[in-house]
Order: structure tokens, then C-alpha cells, then sequence
């Protein structure tokens, strides 16, 4: 299931927004769709702390056994924070794409693109389609 | 408007069993049911079952069957006896492969003691790769016009074929097979009966394991691999059918093959006879043999987790010498591999290259072929 408290970019990315200190801080993850899908992890590659991204911008990598997919930054602004020992234990993305599994924080610098984030509802039906 | 997929007679077992369904040269088959690893792991330690019902089945009849195939295949095929199997290339007039083929040199359907075999009563097979099918067809066809005495018939669509792969292969499918497998060499075949009908049994694989290929008829396919769940068999998706024959360094057609690619340069010397035979580029590959400059089929291995994929560059310093055709992250390794064609110069072995994964290098080196052998039982 997709938290419906989530916002969910069309490249399987799932992003939650938090105002912290009058900065918008945008928790960015991999969907439990995405995991699936790929199921063999064996290698990801985390952005930079530091790094400016842009929204829709490949940030990083996940390879499967079968293929290696692009991780876009679903908002515009700084990597604050990325979690670190996430490569080292891939199988955390199975367990719990939605929390520990998290891949990386934003703060928001531009927040227009959140607007083209679906909620969980559009993403479902995005899954439903992609699924068959 | 795309022509619709065809279907082999297990896609209704696929489909109900989770199986995530593709196109694959034309057919919708499954890539994985649960995940490559654990169908790659299960048909290396115990047994894993493949639909390959897609790979093209031709068969071959009449007096001169065998005279015809002898000039079509890189192979000898005059002195093939009843049950032999040989892995052979089908060239063109360049050399460059069209195809790597199974073929088969079966005993004449109907009671005949051996010694009548042996006089040349034998009809032949051929396994074709699925994505060839038609090409081979019409290459077949091209060939036989004025060949009297050989019928060509392609039978993929009558019959399903399922491979039984792993140690425990042959226990498992020894139940449901008449023929006394245990006592069959590897590449060779029978007929036989399954399911109580007529069928063609042989020791052949392409996982690098022990194991058994069935070609039984349409309607007996679904409760022979039931059956085979039953007693303990793992299905297995093309993913896991990739990562398994990789492994084992087989070939695989539209990657370490093509048509601009010959059999010397794929390293497959073993399946090309050139002493006193004439087939579709003969002369080519005797030149091509005493040529020292064309690109050779290596083996890379890399210390880390990214994995090279088809296309990528080989470097050697900042020059490219090479690219790779196959590569994935090695279940049974658990390290990245890959197969490609390099400069001679550059390929011999630990020699060590660079390749370009998406803008980064990565060490690579050069590393004797197969990555992974099976320990035969004793």
C-alpha cells in the first residue's frame, strides 16, 4: 500500500514534505512498486550531500540483476542528508521502502514542482496501468 | 499495429503463477515468477524448469537428410549416430553466424533394431533459437530447392518444450519419462514416451547444469510441468535462464552472436569442421581462421557492484578496444561479470581493461571462460 500521506513522482519516486526551522525538507524514497519490480538489488548508487538538484534530474542510481534504473530528485533544492548505510543493506528497500528505507533528504529551494507529484490515489492507478 | 504475441502451451500456467510476462522474439514469456536469484539459486542447487517451448523445433526426413545437412552446418553431421546431439553454427556465405543450432540425429520414428540405424535410417532435428525461427526457415528453404529425398518441417507450434535443469534433474524427471535417463551420455537424445505419448528426451541444457530438455506434445505440457512442481522442480524465467547460461558463458544469439560475428571470433572453433566438408561459408572461415586481427569473445570480471551492461565500452587506457555483449551481477559469483569482444592484442587473460559504465571506468579484467563450471557427480 501507498501512504496516503505521500506525495509519488512518476519515476517510482515517493517524496513527504516537513517544514522544519521555516525550510521545507522533502524526505525522498524509492515506492515499494519500484522495489518490487526491480527485486534484485545488488548495488545503489546515493547522491551527494551538498549537491544541488533539480526536479525530474537523475540523482542517483539502483541496479537490479537484471537492469540498472536512474533515481530523479522529485524536488528542486540542496541534498541535505542521505542514508548512508542504505547501499550496504539493500534489503531494507524490501522490508520498509516507505521508512527506513528512505533514500534522501531535500531541502526545497523551488517548490513549484511539487505540483506535478500525484497523490496515492493517482499513484495506484499509474501502478494498476504499469502493472498491466 | 503490432501482430499479437503467441503463446506457448504453459502461458495460462505462467500467468496464473506470477509470472511477469514479456516479449520475447514475438512470444510472451515469463522473465521471473518470484526473483532471478532464487529461480538461478534453486536450478543450481536442486532444480529449476524452463518453459522453452519458443525456441524453434525443425525436423528433417528422407534418404538425403543427412547429406543436405551436412551442407548447411558448420558441423560434420556425415557421421552422427542415432541419439548424438552436436552444437553447430549456421553460417553465411561471409561466415558471419545466422544461428547456433541443436542438432539431432534420432533413430527413424517406428521399431528397427540397431543395426539398421546404423545403416543410415535416421531422421534429424534441429533446436533453433526462437528470435531466428523464421530466418533459418527461409534459409532452410533457400538451400533445399534442388535437393531431392529431405522433407523440412517446422513442428515449434505441435509440441512444447520444457528444459529440467540442476543436480536434481534428472531423479525428478525420471519419473515421468519411459527412457531410463541415468543411462544417457550429455547431447544425446531419444525418443521416448512421456505423459504416455510420444516424445523426444534429451541431455541438454543451457544453464551450465545436468539436466534434461523435453519436447512433448501440446496437450501434455501442463500436466508435465505440474508434475514436475509436484515433485520438487523450481520454475525459472528467462532472467534466471540468462544469468545461468552467462555464467556457463554460453553464447547467446543477438549478443555474443550476429552475423558479423563468425564462429572463429566467438571462440566456438570446437563446433567447426573444415576438413573435407563444403557448407555455406566454408572458404571464409578457413581464411578467417589464419587471421589473427578480428576481435575475440573474452570474459570480464569486476571487484565491485556496478555492472556492465551490452554496449558498454572496453578501455584500455583512454583508447576503446572492445565492448561488452552480456553482462549482470552473478548470483552464483556474487560479483559483476560480462562477456564481450575485444582487440586480440588485448585479450589475453588477467589482463586487465577498463569499462565504461554510464561516464565512470571501472577496473575489468580478462578471465578464463566459463565463469561458473558445474562439479560433475560421480
Amino acid at each position: 500500500m501507498n501512504p496516503p500521506n505521500l506525495l509519488y513522482a512518476k519515476t517510482h519516486e515517493w517524496t513527504r514534505v516537513e517544514e522544519s526551522g521555516g525550510a521545507k525538507i522533502a524526505t525522498v524514497g524509492i515506492t515499494a512498486f519500484a522495489v518490487e519490480a526491480l527485486t534484485d538489488l545488488v548495488f545503489m548508487e546515493l547522491p551527494k550531500v551538498g549537491r544541488q538538484v533539480k526536479a525530474g534530474e537523475a540523482f542517483g542510481e539502483i541496479e537490479s540483476v537484471k537492469a540498472v534504473s536512474d533515481l530523479y530528485a522529485p524536488v528542486t533544492g540542496e541534498v541535505i542528508e542521505v542514508n548512508s548505510g542504505l547501499p550496504e543493506k539493500l534489503e531494507t528497500l524490501n522490508a520498509d521502502p516507505f521508512g527506513a528505507g528512505w533514500v534522501a533528504k531535500i531541502r526545497i529551494t523551488d517548490d513549484s514542482a511539487l505540483s506535478n507529484l500525484m497523490n496515492a490515489a493517482a499513484y495506484e492507478k499509474q501502478c494498476a496501468e504499469e502493472a498491466h | 499495429m503490432t501482430s499479437p504475441l503467441a503463446r506457448t502451451p504453459l502461458y495460462d500456467w505462467h500467468a496464473a503463477h506470477g509470472g511477469r510476462l514479456v516479449d520475447f522474439a514475438g512470444w510472451e514469456m515469463p522473465v521471473q515468477y518470484t526473483s532471478i536469484v532464487a529461480e538461478h539459486t534453486a536450478t543450481r542447487t536442486a532444480c529449476g524448469l524452463f518453459d522453452v517451448s519458443h525456441m524453434a523445433r525443425f525436423r528433417f526426413t528422407g534418404p538425403h537428410a543427412r547429406d543436405y545437412l551436412e551442407g548447411l552446418v558448420t558441423r560434420r553431421v556425415a557421421d552422427m549416430r542415432p541419439g548424438q546431439i552436436r552444437y553447430a553454427l549456421v553460417t553465411n556465405d561471409q561466415g558471419g553466424i545466422l544461428d547456433d543450432v541443436l542438432v539431432y540425429c534420432l533413430p527413424h520414428r517406428g521399431p528397427k533394431s540397431d543395426t539398421e540405424h546404423a545403416a543410415g535410417d535416421v531422421d534429424f532435428a534441429m533446436v533453433v533459437n526462437a528470435s531466428n525461427r523464421a530466418k533459418i526457415a527461409a534459409w532452410i528453404a533457400h538451400h533445399i530447392a534442388g535437393h531431392n529425398g529431405v522433407n523440412f518441417l517446422d513442428r515449434t507450434l505441435e509440441t512444447a518444450m520444457i528444459a529440467v535443469q540442476g543436480p536434481r534433474a534428472i531423479e525428478m524427471a525420471q519419473p515421468l519419462v519411459e527412457h531410463d535417463l541415468a543411462s544417457m551420455k550429455y547431447y544425446t537424445g531419444a525418443r521416448t514416451k512421456i505423459a504416455g505419448h510420444e516424445a523426444l528426451v534429451s541431455r541438454t541444457g543451457y544453464t551450465g547444469e545436468d539436466g534434461v530438455e523435453l519436447v512433448i506434445q501440446n496437450g501434455d505440457a501442463a500436466s508435465v510441468w505440474e508434475e514436475l512442481i509436484a515433485a520438487g522442480a523450481t520454475a525459472a524465467g528467462l532472467g534466471a535462464r540468462d544469468t545461468l547460461r552467462l555464467e556457463a558463458a554460453m553464447p547467446l544469439y543477438g549478443h555474443e552472436l550476429s552475423e558479423q560475428i563468425d564462429p572463429i571470433q566467438a571462440g566456438l572453433n570446437f563446433a567447426v569442421n573444415l576438413k573435407d566438408r563444403q557448407f555455406p561459408g566454408r572458404d571464409a572461415l578457413e581464411k578467417r581462421l589464419a587471421d589473427p586481427t578480428t576481435p575475440r569473445r573474452v570474459g570480464l570480471v569486476l571487484a565491485g557492484k556496478r555492472v556492465p551492461r551490452e554496449g558498454y565500452a572496453l578501455l584500455r587506457g583512454s583508447a576503446q578496444v572492445g565492448a561488452v555483449t552480456s553482462g549482470t551481477f552473478s548470483p552464483t559469483l556474487e560479483k559483476p561479470i560480462a562477456m564481450g569482444y575485444v582487440a586480440p592484442d588485448c585479450a589475453q587473460i588477467a589482463t586487465t581493461l577498463e569499462v565504461d559504465i554510464r561516464g565512470r571506468t571501472e577496473p575489468a579484467q580478462i578471465v578464463e571462460l566459463p565463469f561458473y563450471t558445474r562439479q560433475t557427480s560421480t
